[in-house]
């Protein structure tokens, strides 16, 4: 690393981590590349937001709860508001999920540790915007995501792809092969039941190997048929099976099956872990995830070289992410001084918490604002997950949205601090004069923060 | 509720004064000052509503009277005209979902008309490449980074015509060259007056933060004129359809003595779908506002229990519905001027999937509004759902590319030509004529 050391210790803290806290930069400063390495953490995975909480299980029979009231309520004539039970439902404990998060997050000491599992929780989205995923995003991030986040990404697939809340998400659980005996029963009982290829679809478009890959509507329908028979346990099976991964051999698709050129004997639960094996060896996976990777660190229109390098590192490695976060973090490319990402709204408002060293005490304080930004808490827009593009997030709407919220933090924050003191431990290195002499010559303290954070140092990293 | 015009004037300078001081909107200013004095500048206004998630085309305005459609829908068919919940008759062929009334009321009044198997030319059945190829107008995904809307105002001449976009971030259709504004609720630009013009200062080398910030001032100074205006023109509406107070947004709506219908209305958003759609309008009919604009609505991704005449699909539909309603009742008078088209990335399965919901299919409907068009009956070709005309024996087989749709809107509501159309706002599109004989 040709980079002074000082400017180095400013781009570990702001474009690898999270932003920084008062101290942290200085902190890095003694070896900024050794300060990231330290928080890669094989076989321990990334920090849990809330341990201990409860789990998808838990929240898929909290949902049967609510369900058979409604209905229990229904058959009485009762009075019963489902939303309102709903929501508060979602309130409580996908609202306490993400605050546990957000404050771990606007806290942590191991922030590039965190951005590295937001990424990856990001690449395999469950969103809230199903009534039946709504809890269930927080344990999905907890259960499948943070403990592979070092370990090999195979078993991240593995463990998102049978988790309740991807199965529910993208409709995998109910998916059932049209020529089984499950089939046939729900037929007779007047159901209809059949192939559902909406998780199928994404493993291959967004999870692995791309949309480029060269796959065609047959191989997408024959991951879905392999696919057939991984399920949840349902609602009306008892407490130790409903919510919880099953497979379902009723409802498995008979056969060989033929993915991409490749042939998959029948096997079972086994075929579809066959074919997600092979996926994940893939160099088309290798090369998807390197771009993602790239553009989420370094920038929307990442850099070729750093594209090869995490490349070859994820297929020499067998798909290991501990060395792939090792990689990234030696890649010179990776340094370059000019910060190039524009902050998400959420990259934005944690990295402004983290400098005025205050945390989200309550669901209010993170909700309305990443809604009105664009961001609505567990709620990417589709199972791509949150885009990174700046140009999308730097609307003329949102950048206002922005500084009328820097305004209100500056306001109740800030409690008499010197907001050039602020500056400097927020940018390090980074700051430059002309932001430096604004804060400095601004009107009020509160001015001076506000200026801070809406400058276009703090803005990118 | 609302203002009286006398403030609203007021409130307009006072906000323009405070922009114009920031020394960033003085051309904003300028150029509204000479539309309003030159009667030649264009106000033939366009907007375009995506319906993102792949919108169920055959929900949307089902063939009821298709003899394929009952079979091939089974739980989740619109039931036929004359039972409940039946579809809103617009032919002896299709109707319109129960739950868009406005729109009917509209097609009754000769203001809005269905293209019942519009596809953009990506067949690849996914959300992102087929929303990229409907944004970005090209042949491909990813072909370009900007969208056909920008290069659409590129195309008419610098200045000519200005857009915004409804929605925290920026769409890829708006995005490119040219300035957009963008807009939705929200509390304003904050107390310190000063912060605008020193963050300007400092944005001097950051050209995507200049031009947010500048674009986002001009439009907060014209949001109070079209909240007013909104306000107004939802009352009057109200007032002369004797319409009750569902659809008008007031705080005393949570009043728990509201009825039924009240509390499903305000749980799908309608009021607000109604506001946003009137607010929009309040900008589009102000001298120098935007003429184009492109909006949103996501969740029409209805893989599992889609519903029928109710459920999940008919709940996003009804926010649909409301949020035209708005624009069309906010237009006032401009809506003369204004075609609307309602487009998602792709239709879906023609039959039902084993999960009462459908899957990720091809043909879909498109939605036109607006005082603008021509009279007349559905646009494009019909296939019919027989099973030999399903495309790839699953979907709704496109009988118009939607570039055609778009084409044909711009050159009429524009006057671009079909060398612009062609190769600049739709690369490599020769082959796509402009579909004419839908504007008036």
């Amino acid at each position: 690393m040709a980079l002074d050391r000082n400017l180095a210790a400013a781009i570990a803290v702001t474009r690898f981590g999270l932003g920084a806290k008062p101290g942290e930069i200085v902190a890095a400063r003694t070896d900024p590349e050794g300060w990231l390495l330290a928080q890669v953490r094989p076989g321990a995975g990334a920090d849990q937001p809330s341990p201990g909480e409860a789990t998808s299980a838990a929240r898929v029979l909290e949902f049967r709860d609510y369900q058979r009231e409604r209905q229990a309520a229904k058959a009485s004539g009762q009075v019963f508001d489902p939303v309102k039970f709903a929501r508060t439902l979602i309130i409580d404990d996908a609202g306490a999920d993400f605050l546990a998060r957000t404050q771990l997050a606007a806290t942590t000491d191991a922030d590039f540790r965190e951005r590295w599992a937001l990424f990856w929780c990001n690449h395999f989205t469950v969103s809230a915007t199903k009534l039946q995923t709504a809890t269930l995003v927080g344990p999905f991030e907890q259960e499948a995501i943070r403990p592979h986040v070092f370990g090999r990404f195979e078993d991240m697939l593995v463990a998102s792809s049978s988790h309740p809340g991807m199965q529910l998400y993208l409709d995998q659980a109910q998916s059932v092969g049209p020529d089984t005996m499950a089939a046939s029963y729900l037929a007779r009982g007047g159901k209809t039941a059949g192939l559902n290829e909406n998780l199928a679809r994404e493993i291959l478009e967004l999870h692995t190997v791309g949309v480029d890959a060269g796959y065609t509507q047959a191989d997408v329908t024959e991951f879905a048929r392999a696919m057939t028979g991984w399920s949840i346990g349902g609602l009306k099976e008892s407490d130790d099976v409903a919510g919880k991964f099953k497979f379902r051999p009723a409802a498995h698709e008979p056969g060989a099956r033929t993915i991409m050129g490749k042939r998959y004997a029948e096997g079972g639960r086994d075929q579809a872990l066959a074919v997600m094996k092979e996926l994940a060896a893939s160099p088309h996976t290798a090369h998807h995830l390197a771009v993602k990777l790239a553009r989420h660190f370094v920038a929307d229109d990442p850099p070729p070289a750093l594209v090869a390098t995490l490349e070859r590192s994820y297929l020499a490695t067998g798909g290991d992410l501990a060395q792939l976060a090792r990689t990234l973090v030696k890649a010179p490319e990776a340094w370059s001084p000019e910060a190039r990402k524009f902050k998400t709204p959420y990259e934005f408002l944690v990295s402004s918490w983290r400098v005025a060293g205050v945390s989200p005490q309550t669901l209010p304080d993170i909700g309305p604002i990443l809604n009105s930004l664009g961001q609505k808490p567990f709620s990417a827009p589709s199972p791509k997950g949150w885009p990174e593009d700046g140009e999308i997030w730097c609307a003329p709407d949102a950048v206002i949205k922005r500084m009328a919220w820097a305004q209100t933090l500056a306001a109740t924050s800030l409690n008499g601090r010197d907001p050039s003191q602020l500056a400097a431990d927020a940018l390090g290195a980074r700051l430059t004069p002309l932001v430096a002499t604004a804060i400095a010559r601004a009107e009020t303290r509160e001015e001076g923060l506000a200026i801070l954070l809406m400058s276009p140092e703090f803005q990118r990293r | 509720m609302s203002e009286s015009p006398a403030f609203a004037a007021l409130s307009r300078r006072q906000a323009l004064a405070g922009a114009l001081s920031l020394g960033m909107t003085v051309e904003f200013v300028g150029r509204s000052a000479f539309a309003a004095a030159d009667g030649a500048m264009t106000t033939q206004k366009l907007v375009v509503v995506i319906c993102r998630g792949g919108m169920d085309g055959l929900s949307v305005s089902p063939p009821v009277g298709d003899p394929n459609y009952a079979a091939l829908r089974g739980p989740i068919a619109i039931p036929g005209f004359d039972q409940p919940g039946g579809a809103l008759k617009l032919d002896d062929t299709f109707g319109l979902h129960p739950a868009l009334a406005s729109v009917h009321r509209l097609v009754l009044k000769g203001e809005a008309r269905i293209a019942p198997a519009v596809a953009s030319p990506d067949r690849a059945r996914s959300h992102f490449e087929a929303q990229d190829v409907l944004e970005n107008g090209a042949t491909a995904a990813y072909g370009t980074d900007s969208g056909w809307l920008n290069r659409a105002l590129q195309a008419m001449g610098p200045g000519k015509v200005k857009a915004i976009s409804v929605g925290a971030t920026a769409p890829l259709i708006l995005r490119g060259g040219v300035e957009a504004a963008s807009w939705s609720p929200g509390p304003g630009a904050g107390r310190d007056p000063r912060l605008p013009g020193i963050l300007q200062d400092l944005y001097a080398k950051d050209p995507m933060l200049s031009r947010a910030l500048a674009s986002g001032m001009a439009t907060q100074a014209m949001a109070k004129v079209a909240n007013a205006d909104a306000a107004a023109a939802l009352t009057q509406a109200d007032d002369a359809t004797g319409m009750a107070s569902p659809a008008a947004p007031s705080p005393s709506m949570s009043a728990p003595t509201e009825g039924a219908a009240v509390q499903a209305a305000l749980r799908q958003g309608v009021p607000a779908a109604r506001k946003l759609g009137a607010t929009l309008a309040g900008f589009m009919i102000q001298p120098g506002g935007p003429q184009l604009a492109a909006v949103s609505i996501d969740g029409f991704d209805t893989h599992a229990n889609q519903g029928s005449s109710q459920g999940q699909l008919a709940n996003r539909l009804a926010y649909l519905d409301a949020a035209l309603d708005g624009l069309a009742d906010g237009m006032g008078p401009a809506w003369q001027e204004t075609a609307v088209v309602v487009v998602t990335e792709f239709g879906r399965t023609a039959h039902v999937n084993g999960t009462n919901g459908t899957d990720h299919g091809t043909g879909s409907t498109a939605l036109l509004l607006g005082g603008a068009l021509k009279k007349g009956g559905i646009v494009g070709d019909w296939p019919t759902l027989a099973p030999a005309r399903l495309f790839e024996a699953r979907d709704t087989a496109p009988s118009l590319d939607m570039r055609a749709l778009f084409k044909g809107l711009l050159a009429a509501q524009y006057g671009l030509d079909r060398r612009a159309l062609d190769a600049v706002v739709f690369p490599d599109s020769a082959a796509v004529s402009p579909l004419g004989g839908i504007v008036a």
